[in-house]
């Protein structure tokens, strides 16, 4: 698991690359949280498309990342997951809770 | 009369995190014998995933020392296939409650409860058998059959 930040404004995009699992989330989950706080971000962009494999501990990740954004008055987005990843995702209904992106690919 | 299995594997490993990528490998690696597809094999190594989570996150949060998991598993003539994930932890006090969906018992962490609703979603039958105190065997249940093309 690594992650790449994007800042524009004060929207974050977090780039996740490789598995999330219980141990990786944990990881990412500080990692992330720490570039939120440092940049100060109002938005946040989870973006997923390059997750090869997630199982409930991303849904957690999630979750999780979407609760502190909305704690601190601002947002978390979905983006671009795997159709693999948006069934995990889904099963608990999470697009209820917060928008699902699909973008065109650049 | 029971069939016997064509093939079978098991092995054990202790509960650390760094070994959930371990046992999906592992559990990949027995099942891609049958050729499976791209989903069914992404189902089962997102099943194995939650059943070794749950051993370390659950069954073994209050021990210290070695925790073992053991995973077995078996395929059939028809493509029938077995997995077993199984600790000897703390056992569960009520399996329909924790079944549930979105039930957990975790607080300080970022579990959804969706671990046993997910196994049930992308298996054809999951079972749990539980002893208060012994431990936890979780039997996920598949069949691989590569559609004819
Ligand atoms: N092997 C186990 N030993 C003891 N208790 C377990 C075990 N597996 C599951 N449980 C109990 O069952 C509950 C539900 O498990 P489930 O996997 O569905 O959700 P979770 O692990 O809490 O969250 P998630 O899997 O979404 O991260 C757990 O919170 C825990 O109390
Ligand atoms: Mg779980």
């Amino acid at each position: 698991m690594h992650i790449d930040y994007k800042l524009r404004g004060t929207t974050l995009t977090a780039s996740l690359h490789g598995e999330i699992d219980h141990h990786t989330a944990a990881i990412a989950r500080s990692e992330i949280d720490m570039e939120i706080d440092r940049v100060k971000a109002t938005g946040l962009n989870l973006d997923l498309s390059d997750i090869s494999f997630c199982d409930s501990s991303g849904l957690g990740l999630v979750m999780g990342r979407l609760k502190k954004m909305k704690a601190g008055g601002g947002s978390a987005v979905v983006v671009n997951p795997s159709e693999r990843v948006e069934k995990v995702l889904t099963l608990a209904g999470i697009d209820t809770l917060m928008p699902i992106k699909k973008e065109e690919r650049k | 009369m029971s069939i016997s299995p064509l093939n079978r594997f098991k092995a054990e490993f202790p509960a650390k995190s760094i070994n959930e990528g371990y046992a999906r490998m592992v559990a990949a690696a027995f099942v891609s014998q049958l050729d499976p597809t791209v989903a069914d094999l992404a189902d089962i190594k997102t099943a194995v995933s939650e059943a070794v989570t749950n051993c370390i996150v659950h069954a073994y949060r209050d021990k210290t020392d070695y925790c073992p998991i053991y995973i077995t598993g078996a395929y059939y003539p028809d493509g029938k296939t077995v997995i077993t994930v199984r600790d000897k932890g703390c056992g569960i006090e009520d399996i329909s409650k924790a079944v549930t969906p979105l039930y957990t018992t975790d607080t300080g962490g970022e579990r959804s409860g969706m671990g046993f609703t997910i196994m049930e979603s992308f298996c054809d039958k999951m079972t749990v058998s539980s002893r208060v105190g012994k431990g936890t065997t979780v039997r996920l249940v598949k069949k691989i059959v590569r559609p004819q093309s």
